[in-house]
């Protein structure tokens, strides 16, 4: 089991750690988070290191017996990576784990609920279902050391999503990025451009790509019959930076319009950003190009210099194609628009919620958020966590490294994406309307005010 | 954004980029085909099972009302099936039409009026209404002229299979091999669409074929026309074929030839199959989606009813307003399918 190992060599490091003090972690490339993570583990297996099987060490606080049934919908090749996961727990902590993953999640979580049939726990990705579920009255709180978990290596963002009349429903589990510039670091290097820090610094990169001919920026939101969607996400990148996490909920619940000075705002600053011909070449052309095609090929030949979209883009270029500074591809942190409110991302995240009160469903809560379950996880790849416990080290992939970056800092605003929270129809109408912009010409003043007709 | 139904646009596809083999194998395939092949079995055994006890006792019911008894065992399960099929699920739409996005309170007559106000509803129903109106007269009209200039023809069998070739494609695979035929690249750049490609060469300037409003609809219609075309033309040959012979003989003889032969004896003599492709073709055009929803998903001003109508029922997830619209594709198909039977009925008591 190389895994174990490896946490033995970590829990080696940190031991040095106490004699040799903080030096020694930089060199080795950890980060605090991780070192106080496995010191915590360090002192809770203290008592119980005899009793438990070899590899077992970290399970030891929970014990228990019956089985944890968990619903899901999270699907192959990612639901057998998680069981894999599950039968580690399960041979040291004798709580069984019953998986059961379907795409008719959304749909089907409510029914059982309703019925009497609710599973022990669901793993839900939209706030908006937590809080529908919780209305339900079968929802039960997180427990003490899940909550412990939550304040200790987790942004505040995080609980606030769950966080229902003043009790917290969910930890989060995996979670993703959708603040990424995608790039090509040939290109880049040609044209002596280093990664971006601020809104100025990738205005002066767009710049040099349009001097040297090149569109500075890739682009196209085609998608069949959900075409536009990556335009909305431009959108709320913009509202995000431009006017905060604050106004940014009350745009997505109704209460600010998308005429309002601000939304509008952010809008006309998308125009200008995705939505001219001198930064993304042919308006029309952007329309109907699929967005799996947007950055492949045009950021390795260079017809186009960088492409905004989330961490997922990684699956669209060819195979054999290498990430990272300096391999074929990266992806960087799209920067803020001015320093108000810091760094904030625009992500996703899925929230472990329990329907019983079972202690070994407030263990399996608490291994799931706790980085035992992160760090073992994210060395599978694939996969990301906003769990400062988890070093950084354990994520091979370097695009993921920057996304679980962005995700582990504590101090910046982190919301959801806002049209997915939005009611169906707006968000229909909000695709519909970004694409009649890019095809029709038709103005954002005209787009934000068919979008309000929707409410 | 996202829908949910489209895989490349799902939330979870988002959050993991999946790096593991599907775990597809033959035998996992077997194990979960095996059950599908013993429900199909016994589907059929049912089936037969219940004919052949139809047909035994139908034999045995004697005396008086011995045909209305029969004809009762043979119709009560059809006709249960069509309404459990049919019937019902049709009136439950109607219902569902008054009722708000959820089906839980009542609305009137609201969703109906707020389809009448809608701009891009009305678009859609212009639309349909080019699709009703231009699509079936191309088809039956191109049909016709086909049926008659290839009849008794050189090689008639083989150009009559080119034409109806594309018969053999769905309307979706139809659609996403157009689709790439009216591919824009900018001028000067290699052109991928063939449609493109031409222009280029004959130094047409290039257009975004498929925003290029209002003319976007009729490439679309074309798509129809290619795949519907060789069906038309080969029941109207089949028509043509089955005029006498004496008849147009006699026409010649009185000196008829060429167009008049064909206004005067051909029309007349085809015209209730004329009528049954042309209604069949309006029904067909009245209710089309799969062309529209392949090419452009309904953006760029080419919705249609029931695309719309498909985008509100499963992505907006607006039962009301899906119904509502269901309805008015309803009550625009039945005026056309009572003319065409009317006109099958008289045609019989000739």
């Amino acid at each position: 089991m190389p895994h174990v190992n490896d946490l033995w060599e970590i829990r080696k490091a940190s031991t040095t750690l106490n004699r040799k003090g903080n030096h020694m972690l930089k060199k080795k490339g950890l980060l605090v988070g991780a070192a106080v993570a496995v010191l915590s583990l360090v002192a809770t297996t203290f008592t119980a290191t005899t009793a438990t099987a070899a590899g077992c060490e970290e399970y030891s606080k929970w014990k228990g017996t019956g089985t944890v049934k968990i619903f899901a919908g999270i699907r192959d090749p990612e639901a057998s990576v998680m069981e894999k996961m599950f039968a580690e727990f399960t041979k040291c902590t004798g709580i069984k784990i019953a998986y059961e993953g379907t795409d008719q999640f959304e749909t089907l979580l409510p029914v059982r609920v309703k019925g009497g049939n609710a599973p022990d726990l669901a793993i839900i990705p939209q706030p908006g279902l937590v809080a529908t579920m919780v209305a339900t009255g079968k929802a039960v709180p997180i427990t003490a050391a899940t909550r412990a978990n939550l304040s200790k290596y987790y942004n505040p963002a995080w609980a606030s999503f769950t966080t229902i009349n003043g009790r917290i429903y969910g930890a989060p589990f995996g979670a993703s990025s959708k603040s990424l510039v995608w790039y090509s670091p040939a290109q880049f290097k040609k044209l002596n451009i280093s990664i971006p820090d601020t809104w100025k610094d990738l205005d002066a990169a767009a710049a040099k790509f349009k001097a040297a001919g090149a569109n500075p920026w890739c682009a196209g939101i085609e998608s069949g019959a959900a075409t536009g969607w990556p335009a909305t996400d431009w959108i709320e990148q913009m509202v995000l930076r431009e006017h905060g996490p604050k106004k940014y909920n009350q745009w997505w619940q109704g209460k600010l319009k998308f005429s309002s000075p601000e939304i509008l705002g952010a809008m006309n600053k998308v125009s200008a950003w995705l939505g001219t011909s001198s930064q993304v070449g042919d308006l029309k052309s952007v329309a109907t190009r699929k967005f799996q095609d947007a950055g492949v090929p045009g950021l390795k030949a260079g017809t186009c210099g960088m492409l905004q979209q989330a961490s997922f883009y990684s699956s669209m270029f060819p195979a054999g194609t290498t990430f990272g500074p300096s391999g074929d591809a990266d992806a960087f942190y799209l920067p803020p628009t001015n320093t108000k409110f810091g760094k904030p991302i625009m992500g996703g995240g899925e929230f472990p919620v329990a329907f019983s009160k079972k202690k070994e469903v407030g263990f399996v809560q608490d291994y799931l958020s706790s980085p035992v379950y992160g760090i073992e996880r994210a060395k599978e790849g694939g996969w990301t966590s906003a769990n400062s416990g988890i070093p950084l080290s354990s994520y091979s992939d370097p695009v993921l490294k920057v996304v679980a970056a962005q995700l582990q800092n504590k101090s910046g605003a982190i919301v959801f994406d806002a049209s997915d929270l939005m009611p169906t129809a707006v968000n229909g109408a909000f695709w519909k309307e970004m694409t009649k912009y890019y095809a029709e010409g038709k103005s954002m003043k005209d787009v934000a005010a068919s979008i309000d007709a929707n409410w | 954004m996202d829908p949910g139904i489209f895989l490349d646009n799902h939330p979870h596809a988002k959050f993991f980029i999946s790096k593991g083999a599907d775990a597809m194998t033959w035998s996992g395939l077997l194990e979960t085909s095996l059950p599908k092949f013993g429900q199909i079995g016994a589907v059929l055994a049912i089936f037969f099972g219940f004919y052949a006890l139809a047909f035994a006792a139908g034999s045995r019911i004697q005396g008086k009302r011995q045909n209305g008894w029969a004809l009762a065992l043979f119709l009560v399960p059809g006709i249960s099936l069509a309404m459990i099929g049919l019937g019902i699920p049709a009136f439950q739409t109607f219902i569902e039409s008054f009722k708000s996005a959820d089906s839980s309170q009542w609305v009137g007559f609201s969703n109906y009026t707020k389809a009448a106000q809608d701009p891009d509803l009305r678009l859609a129903f212009f639309n349909t209404m080019s699709w009703v109106i231009i699509g079936p007269i191309i088809v039956t009209s191109l049909g016709l002229a086909l049926a008659t200039m290839l009849n008794k023809m050189k090689r008639e069998a083989l150009a009559k299979s080119l034409i109806f070739m594309p018969m053999a494609i769905s309307f979706v695979g139809g659609s996403l091999i157009w689709k790439l035929m009216y591919q824009y690249q900018e001028p000067g750049a290699p052109q991928t669409g063939l449609i493109g490609q031409i222009m280029q060469s004959l130094g047409i300037p290039l257009q975004h074929l498929l925003l290029w409003s209002p003319w976007n609809n009729l490439f679309l219609i074309a798509v129809y026309v290619w795949a519907s075309v060789g069906f038309a033309m080969v029941i109207l040959s089949a028509a043509i074929k089955n005029i006498p012979q004496d008849i147009e003989e006699a026409a010649s003889l009185d000196g008829a030839s060429g167009l008049r032969l064909f206004r005067t004896v051909t029309v007349p003599m085809v015209k209730t199959t004329i009528i049954v492709v042309l209604t069949t073709s309006m029904v067909g055009t009245l209710k089309l989606f799969d062309v529209v929803r392949t090419m452009t998903g309904g953006n760029f001003k080419t919705d249609v009813l029931s695309n719309r109508m498909f985008d509100e029922h499963f992505v907006y997830f607006n039962n009301g307003r899906g119904s509502t619209l269901a309805m008015f594709i309803f009550f625009g198909v039945l005026p056309i399918i009572i003319y065409n039977i009317r006109s099958l009925r008289a045609e019989r008591q000739h």
